[in-house]
């Protein structure tokens, strides 16, 4: 069985199977962060550099982990103190990893579409950690994971995403990747954070946290970027806060066995109030777990991926 | 079936070859104190479950039981490509115990190195032991069985079945020819 | 010295000649015009089973010389009109230094005559350093050779601005170019503003961009009574507020590009650099709204807006590379593929690469009755042939379209009655 994918730059290169496929391998490797000893010689020998030109803690320790846990050997770089990338063109940082010859590299960038650079003109297989306000694939799957986890399925469930949709890569991959396996997506935010033609993404839209949250099944919650928003998106985080924030009045038009999602980091009192971010219905620490077992999978399953399997 | 395959061990045949392992892991470690069997998924997983109600029926002792999967452990990743990863199923601890690893067929003894790094890993048992159905030799590794069902020698190319019905019952055992 | 083009069929929409006829040369002019023309004393070019039109011209030419002819410079960027059958083009001011004053206008003009190619017609910039703060010497630019002025790669944001200069560039009988967008609504945008942009993740610049600053130019036009040109229409409601401002009696023309009439937003998936233009390329319903406006004389002109851009300008995350293309030598084969799609006839292409150009900034070209300069496209209509980027004559490759193949390609291009291009002299399309 070939998994049938060099690289992991978007959501919308996978189909149904596909994503099944990397929860499943995902479920396997979860156990192995239980054990006393967290590693197995999956990717022995195999180098992977995961490499940021956007800060990032959460992601590129989560990455991090996985690889170590698979014995990869492991080598980051961060662009804003690398003299490597400092300044360097992409290009000239393409050729220059190239010649280092890892396996893999994951990489955060500003920019969309600079893994998809990377993927076109180099050997090695690229894992998009994160690309401007295109996508975050590996964020949507471990969202994917937790959900499965918690609700026993995906297809058929209602999931609420409210915030800043329209600079927001997670939103763009859990759109995608939600609409795939057949569940029923609300966006909701003022009109200054939906995106152009919101409503060909396959989602309801709405501009009211109550429409969005009656009888929703997943509530995701997105930050505000607050250093984003500029002069012009949002008046005031207080009143977004009033308006689009998570509280444990609002929470209740949910159904009662609704699960709370954030991809972190949380802006308490914005856009989640401390009650529900601290509350029984967020699945927040299963995310960030989840996370860890969904890059293990996404790391093995492309280091074999290109090859027939009996 | 195929012209090409002869079977060579059929039902009644497989479960007495079944019963003398059971015998002679009992004889081995003196009775059934700490001794656990861990099956290799798949195949050995099943095996290892029909030598625990055989030794059960035998001793009345019900031995505990796991199953390991060996993918995350196989050095041939690059060969291969991405093989479904199984599950894991290892509720007991390993310390102080006299594992014995069950596997269908033992050919070059790479899964068994598999097997015993993963084992390793997880815990530290006193002794691994290992019982196979069938031996069809070509070992690459220095790996030697403890309990043998039957020693099939075959050609290297030829290829053994271990056919199992829907209840995880092993049928019959194939050699197929190229 | 004659020379006898003969055998041809001459496609002079500015006079509505479309026959079999000769043209008779002397001296860089036409003097005869007819059937069965002979002269014994003259060089005869035979152009049998090809169609002669008068010299194509395009006004908006980036030939980024001086200060950037890593990218392209006179010479290359003539040698390029040429192979495209253009004889005349226009070249932006904003070079560097930029073409604000009378010797940067006169370094330009100075090149072109070394290069002895295409004729080039300098633009002016409307404000000293493209910054739209202060008025360029229009006088002496259009003593030392501009026939217009524009700040064109950006927008005159400042009304009052604006309104001066076209007061101002109409006292010389300039007409001003807008660049067309308000900048405060591109807000840092790379593409048009759409679904397209939204799955790709990448900032949108809305259509109201351009539309509402077309139709503050078109007003000041209105309101200044000068003579205005809307370079690079890329949407519907630009095509619709030039249109009702014409039926008002604005004087105001119109171009469009091959891309924007060729391309929509959809090429920019997979982040092709090579589809970053400004403004961008947009839906298919602003496309259909610039062929209905080149169709019904709305846009007048086709231009290429010739950006030639170094490969590491393009070779870069989609957010950072420069915007624009080469055009000269695709905007003919390109602009034949709407005669064959049905869009326009087969005179009205050429009126839109020729005469219409030649009127909107007064030029005395375009047309090929006897009198006129002998600037003269002869073209094979039926050459298919595929674009190699590596071929093209500019110093730059940015184009979207290499691979594509194309039906219709020039054979011949005269300027002032010499031959400055032969298709089969070079070998290649």
């Amino acid at each position: 069985m070939t998994f049938g994918h060099k690289h992991i730059l978007g959501m919308d290169q996978f189909s149904a199977d596909d994503i099944t496929r990397i929860l499943d391998t995902a479920d396997s490797f979860k156990e192995i962060s239980t054990r006393e000893i967290k590693k197995v010689p999956t990717l022995r020998g195999k180098t992977i550099i995961n490499i940021f030109f956007e800060a990032s803690t959460r992601t590129r320790a989560s990455f991090e982990i996985a690889e170590k846990r698979l014995s990869a050997d492991t080598l980051n770089i961060s662009a804003s103190t690398s003299a490597l990338v400092k300044g360097e063109t992409l290009e000239d940082t393409a050729r220059n990893l190239e010649a280092m010859h890892p396996d893999i590299i994951v990489i955060r960038h500003g920019h969309s579409g600079a893994p998809h650079y990377l993927a076109e003109r180099c050997n090695f297989s690229v894992v998009n950690a994160g690309d401007g306000a295109h996508e975050h694939p590996s964020q949507a799957l471990l969202d994917l994971m937790t959900i499965r986890e918690k609700k026993g399925t995906i297809g058929g469930l209602t999931v609420a995403i409210v915030g800043d949709i329209a600079h927001s890569r997670v939103a763009r991959s859990n759109i995608i990747a939600l609409n795939t396996m057949g569940a029923r997506v609300r966006l909701a935010g003022p009109r200054t954070l939906l995106p152009t033609g919101a409503e060909r993404l396959g989602a309801e839209i709405h501009t009211d946290m109550q429409s969005a949250l009656e009888g929703a099944d997943v509530v995701m919650m997105l930050r505000i970027q607050q250093e984003r928003q500029g002069r012009t998106l949002l008046p005031s985080t207080r009143e977004y806060s009033r308006f689009f924030g998570l509280n444990p009045n609002n929470l209740q038009l949910a159904k009662d066995d609704a699960i709370v999602m954030h991809p972190g980091p949380m802006n308490r009192g914005v856009e989640i109030a401390s009650s529900v971010a601290d509350g029984d219905r967020n699945v927040i620490l299963d995310q960030v777990e989840n996370g860890v077992a969904v890059r293990m999978a996404l790391l093995y399953l492309i280091s074999g991926g290109d090859k027939l399997a009996e | 079936m195929s012209p090409r395959e002869t079977v060579i061990l059929d039902q009644p045949a497989i479960g007495r070859a079944l019963t003398r392992v059971a015998h002679e892991i009992l004889e081995k470690n003196k009775g059934t104190r700490d001794v656990a069997l861990i099956g290799i998924v798949r195949g050995g997983d099943h095996l290892a479950r029909c030598l625990q109600k055989r030794i059960h029926e035998i001793e009345g002792v019900e031995l505990p039981i796991g199953s390991i999967d060996i993918t995350m452990y196989r050095d041939d990743l690059a060969s291969r490509g991405s093989l479904p990863i199984g599950k894991t199923e290892l509720l007991f601890p390993l310390e102080n115990k006299n594992v014995v690893l069950v596997d269908d067929v033992l050919f070059t003894g790479r899964t068994i190195r598999a097997a015993m790094d993963a084992l390793m890993d997880i815990g530290r048992p006193r002794s691994i032991q290992l019982a196979i159905l069938i031996d069809r030799g070509h070992r690459e590794l220095p790996i030697r069985p403890d309990f043998v069902g039957r020693n099939v020698p075959t050609a290297t190319e030829e290829k053994i079945l271990v056919r199992f019905d829907d209840n995880q019952q092993p049928v019959e055992v194939r050699v197929c020819k190229p | 010295m004659k020379l006898l083009i003969k055998g041809g069929r001459l496609l002079d929409p500015a006079n509505g000649i479309d026959d079999q006829r000769d043209l008779l040369i002397e001296e860089g002019i036409v003097v005869a015009v007819g059937n069965g023309l002979n002269a014994d004393d003259a060089q005869v070019l035979d152009v049998s089973n090809r169609l002669v039109v008068p010299g194509l011209i395009d006004i908006h030419v980036h030939l980024r010389e001086p200060g950037y002819e890593y990218k392209e410079d006179v010479l290359s960027g003539t040698r390029a009109a040429v192979a495209g059958g253009y004889t005349s083009v226009a070249c932006m001011p904003n070079t560097d230094p930029i073409n604000d004053n009378k010797s940067v206008t006169a370094y330009i003009l100075q090149k072109a005559a070394d290069a002895g190619l295409a004729n080039v017609f300098p633009v002016g910039a409307i404000s000293k350093g493209l910054k739209g703060e202060s008025l360029a010497e229009m006088g002496e630019l259009r003593e030392a050779g501009c026939v217009a002025v524009s700040d064109d790669g950006r927008p005159v944001m400042d009304g009052e601005i604006m309104r001066r200069a076209m007061e101002y560039a109409s006292t010389f009988g300039l007409p001003v170019i807008s660049h067309a967008e308000d900048l405060t609504l591109v807000a840092g945008g790379v593409m048009n503003d759409s679904f397209v942009a939204t799955e790709l993740g990448l900032k949108g610049i809305p259509w109201v961009a351009e539309d509402a600053m077309v139709a503050r130019d078109v007003m000041l036009a209105e309101f200044t009574g000068a003579r205005l040109h809307i370079a690079h229409v890329s949407t519907r409601g630009a095509v619709e507020i030039i249109r009702a401002a014409q039926k008002r009696g604005v004087l105001v023309t119109a171009e469009a590009t091959p891309h924007h009439f060729i391309l929509t937003d959809e090429a920019v998936r997979g982040y092709n650099t090579n589809a970053k233009m400004n403004p961008p390329l947009r839906s298919a319903d602003d496309l259909a709204a610039i062929r209905e406006g080149l169709a019904d004389g709305t846009i007048g002109v086709i231009a290429t807006d010739h950006a030639p851009h170094h490969r590491d300008e393009k070779n870069v995350e989609f957010n950072i590379a420069l915007n624009g293309i080469v055009g000269l030598e695709t905007a003919l084969p390109l602009t034949l593929k709407l005669v064959d799609e049905g869009v326009l006839t087969l005179g009205q292409a050429i009126d839109r690469l020729s005469s219409g150009p030649a009127l909107a900034l007064g030029l005395h070209r375009g047309q090929l009755t006897a009198g006129h300069v002998a600037d003269i496209t002869v073209i094979d209509l039926d050459a298919r042939w595929t674009l190699d980027a590596g071929q093209l004559r500019s110093k730059s490759k940015n184009t979207p379209f290499a691979g594509w193949t194309f039906k219709g390609a020039v054979s011949h291009t005269l300027v002032a009655g010499q031959l400055v291009f032969d298709r089969l002299e070079t070998g290649n399309p």
